[in-house]
């Protein structure tokens, strides 16, 4: 059994402890939000907060996850609430197919949670690590830096 | 009928378009609550199936709302005529006393709701009455359609809640994967047998099943080393895609002759040609693109369930056409198309014949090894990048004979090229990749061309707009290939239009004329100069420094004229992107914004980076290391001029701007470094050997 946090509640998970934290939030517990895109680190689909932390939850295995706090994009903002970021995304319709979203907002909210009023740059340079194809990287840039004013 | 109305007001539309991420469902949506007088907020865009609602075959070449969009007009029309004359009976007034505005009918002081009045008007039952069966009753003014309404399908994707194929959870749901052959001349020889792994094979076709999605993956671990392959070295070389692609045989696409008089006869393989030897200077200039690959970031993904019960097959699929991919799959599988259903759910981002069909595919071979269970196929990010079809390298010539002033008096254009399309269904083959492995195979043939009805493929936008007066446009499409290429967006447009855009500067320069002055020079269509203006005035045109690339996509699609600003040392930025669209009637506003600053930062992607690569034996770019893509730190911001012409046909936005924003990035290089590039993409290994040749 392993033993975590995730989206503030802990939870049990029997799986092998070498299964990827992205099988176990998808498969395992529901959480679909987070999405499976390379299986490699190289998207950013999978990305989820590790104690606050951005991390590719395709190749962390559950072990690592073992006693931390998880935060996945369904648990950004409490109940049905949004987070301000999911909030300037919907303001800026900054998607398109929406697949690559889960992976940016985690990677916007730990940004934003460190540094509340980020430059340009400094959004550009936290969202380097998340690959959009369909071309909504600018609006996104936008989005977050609406949800810092 | 495709349309319903229950009793709780909502209006069910039955939509025989995909969302394929491009917000076609909400801007249909806009045009059905508009005909109906209805609010959108009571429409409900149901997703297509092969079961019910129109068949219209793919959601493909931009002409998604030019197509779609009047037939649901008049579904949505002709449901609010009988319920207006439905209103009317029960008021005793005449139908065109009885007004409709935000799904109320009122006359008078009386109103009544779409709900109220929907059991008395039988939509479900019988066939639409005929248009003219009853008085027109003069239709709503259009509420929403021209505003930018908020997409209906990000709410849910902002906060991860189920809605891609991928996210279906079916009870009892298997997963299951395939181990495709490790290049593609590869056929299988051996397979070790496998203790407690559950496979399915079909000639070279193998794939697991798993209980789990973590189980699924090993077993295909284990699977892949159990399998012994013999391969072969059948790919061409990849540092000559000229030749290779001009190497026959061909079939030869006479795409357009005005003359028998063409500027000069680029050498096609010998054949000599009649006629005069042009007048003016020749200049001439030779082209290329290589293999680009979809690259969505969502792996393609498709469920199937086989029902013992009543013999009959469920998918569910992110394709571009349901009622297409049912009789693919029918064909395929020896299994009658009646008994299959296919419904949509959406997926990738889709910008062409992606891996979707063939998924589904792979998910139906392993299902019915699983009777009963729904079995859900997942592809890897390598099989992603290495087998779903790529979009054809292409190889240009232009040639174009000049009088003192500069000016184009005859243009010749020669394009090679494989097929751009082999989507199921075209020519009658059902098109699916492993139908090729099966031990009675179905293989798929080499793509073939489009017609010119709908666009062409390599002959896209191989026509210049410009007023040319001699003309002569040919293609040679390459009949034989290990390489599956089939639609990706915009076809040969985006290749062709970098093309004669890059010649069209060069020979402005040539002339010593700015390059905005000389298009408008050859220009007389009046919708495109004014894109071309507000194009280069919203970029404050300075003349060359900037980059300008221009077409009319398709030759009767959107106007685009893109202006870009790049800074160019030995590595390219493109640092902004001003773009001019016409595309009719505007549905949605941000809508086609959004469109066009996609497929432009996407073009960027395809121009700057992007190259299929491959050794003899193997296709090699299969992560995002070896394929790489453009990231936000190299997205360029991207400004949208809309040129709105209320009242003309809606015409599709979502590849207008390939061409023209290839050609602008180019032409922004050319100037910023001296040299031209004429082989995409413009990497710094690129740029680099063209200084050096020069
Ligand atoms: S799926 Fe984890 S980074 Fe791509
Ligand atoms: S919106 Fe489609 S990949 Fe980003």
């Amino acid at each position: 059994m392993t033993r975590l946090t995730v989206n503030g509640c802990s939870v049990e998970v029997g799986c092998d402890p070498g299964t990827p934290l992205l099988d176990v939030l998808r498969g395992e517990l529901g959480l679909v939000g987070t999405r499976f895109g390379c299986g490699v680190g190289l998207c950013g689909a999978c990305f989820v907060l590790l104690d606050g932390r951005v991390t590719a939850s395709c190749d962390t295995p559950l072990s690592a996850a073992e006693g931390r706090a998880v935060v996945t994009v369904e648990g950004l903002a409490p109940g049905d609430e949004l987070h301000p970021v999911q909030r300037a995304i919907l303001e800026e319709q900054a998607g398109q197919c929406g697949y690559c979203l889960s992976g940016m907002l985690i990677s916007a909210a730990a940004l934003l949670a460190a540094e509340p009023r980020p430059s340009e740059e400094a959004v550009v340079r936290a969202l380097d690590g998340n690959l959009c194809r369909c071309g909504v990287q600018r609006r996104i840039v936008r989005a977050v830096l609406k949800a810092a004013e | 009928m495709s349309v319903t109305v229950g009793s709780d007001g909502l209006i069910s539309v039955r939509a025989g378009k995909v969302e394929l991420g491009q917000g076609v469902l909400t801007a249909l949506a806009q045009i059905a609550a508009d005909a109906l007088g209805a609010d959108l907020a009571q429409v409900r865009m149901l997703p297509a199936r092969t079961g019910d609602g129109p068949d219209e075959g793919f959601t493909a070449g931009s002409m998604s709302i030019a197509h779609a969009g009047p037939a649901l007009r008049a579904d949505c029309a002709r449901v609010r005529e009988a319920f207006t004359v439905e209103a009317a009976r029960r008021w005793g007034v005449p139908p065109d006393a009885v007004t409709v505005r935000r799904g109320v009918f009122g006359c008078g002081g009386l109103t009544a709701t779409y709900g109220d009045l929907a059991e008395a008007v039988p939509l479900d039952r019988e066939e639409p009455p005929p248009p003219g069966a009853f008085p027109h009753p003069p239709p709503p003014e259009p509420v929403v359609v021209g505003v930018s309404v908020p997409r209906l399908d990000l709410p849910d994707k902002v906060v991860g809640r189920p809605r891609f194929v991928h996210d279906l959870c079916l009870p009892g749901r298997l997963y299951g994967r395939v181990l495709r052959p490790p290049s593609p001349g590869a056929r299988l020889v051996r397979l070790r047998p496998l203790e407690g792994v559950r496979v399915v094979r079909d000639g070279s076709f193998l794939g697991v099943l798993g209980e789990t999605e973590p189980e699924a993956d090993r077993a295909l671990a284990r699977l892949r080393k159990a399998a012994e392959w013999e391969e072969r070295d059948t790919l061409p070389d990849e540092r000559d895609l000229h030749a290779y692609l001009r190497t026959g045989p061909h079939e030869t696409i006479a795409v357009l002759t005005t003359t028998d008089n063409p500027p000069a006869e680029p050498d096609t393989g010998g054949s000599p040609t009649t006629g005069e030897p042009p007048a003016g200077t020749v200049h001439t200039a030779t082209y290329s693109r290589p293999f680009i690959a979809h690259a969505s970031i969502a792996p393609s993904c498709a469920v199937a369930r086989w029902n013992e019960r009543d013999g009959t097959l469920e998918v569910w699929s992110h394709t571009q056409g349901v009622h297409p991919l049912r009789t693919a799959l029918a064909q395929v599988l020896g299994h009658p198309a009646d008994r299959i259903e296919v419904r949509h759910v959406e997926g990738a981002g889709c910008y062409g014949h992606n891996g979707a069909d063939d998924v589904a595919l792979d998910a139906a071979l392993l299902a019915r090894a699983a009777p009963g269970r729904p079995v859900q196929v997942r592809w890897s990010r390598q099989d992603e990048l290495t087998w779903a079809p790529f979009g054809s390298a292409m190889s240009a010539d232009v040639t174009a004979a000049v009088d003192a002033t500069g000016m184009v008096c005859s243009w010749a254009y020669d394009v090679w090229s494989q097929g751009h399309v082999s989507r199921p269904g075209h020519r009658g083959f059902p098109g699916l990749l492993a139908g090729a492995h099966l031990e009675q195979p179905l293989t798929y043939p080499a793509a073939g061309e489009p017609s010119p009805a709908s666009g062409g493929g390599m002959a896209r936008n191989a026509v210049p707009i410009y007023d040319f007066p001699h003309l002569r446009i040919t293609g040679h499409r390459l009949l034989e290939t290990p390489i599956r290429t089939s639609a990706l967006r915009s076809l040969g447009a985006f290749m062709n239009v970098f093309a004669i855009e890059s010649f069209m500067d060069e020979l402005a320069l040539a002339a010593d004329l700015d390059p905005l002055a000389y298009r408008l020079a050859h220009l007389s269509d009046e919708r495109g100069r004014e894109v071309l203006r507000r194009a280069a005035d919203a970029a404050g045109w300075r003349g060359p420094g900037q980059g300008l690339g221009f077409a009319r996509y398709k030759g009767n699609g959107a106007y685009c004229a893109a202006v870009a600003e790049v800074e160019a040392e030995h590595h390219v930025r493109v640092r902004h992107l001003t773009i001019a669209v016409d595309v009719g009637q505007v549905v949605n506003p941000d809508g086609v914004r959004n469109q066009i600053e996609g497929g432009a930062t996407q073009a960027a992607s395809w121009t700057l980076k992007e190259r299929v690569r491959f050794d003899r034996r193997r296709i090699t770019s299969g992560d995002w290391a070896s394929y790489p893509i453009l990231r936000f730190s190299e997205a360029p911001e991207v400004s949208v001029e809309l040129v709105e012409h209320p009242g003309t046909p809606s015409v599709g936005a979502g590849e207008a701007a390939q061409g023209p924003v290839a050609a602008a990035i180019a032409n922004a290089v050319a100037y910023a470094l001296g040299v031209r590039v004429r082989d995409l993409p413009l990497t710094r290994e690129a740029v680099l050997a063209a200084i050096e040749r020069d």
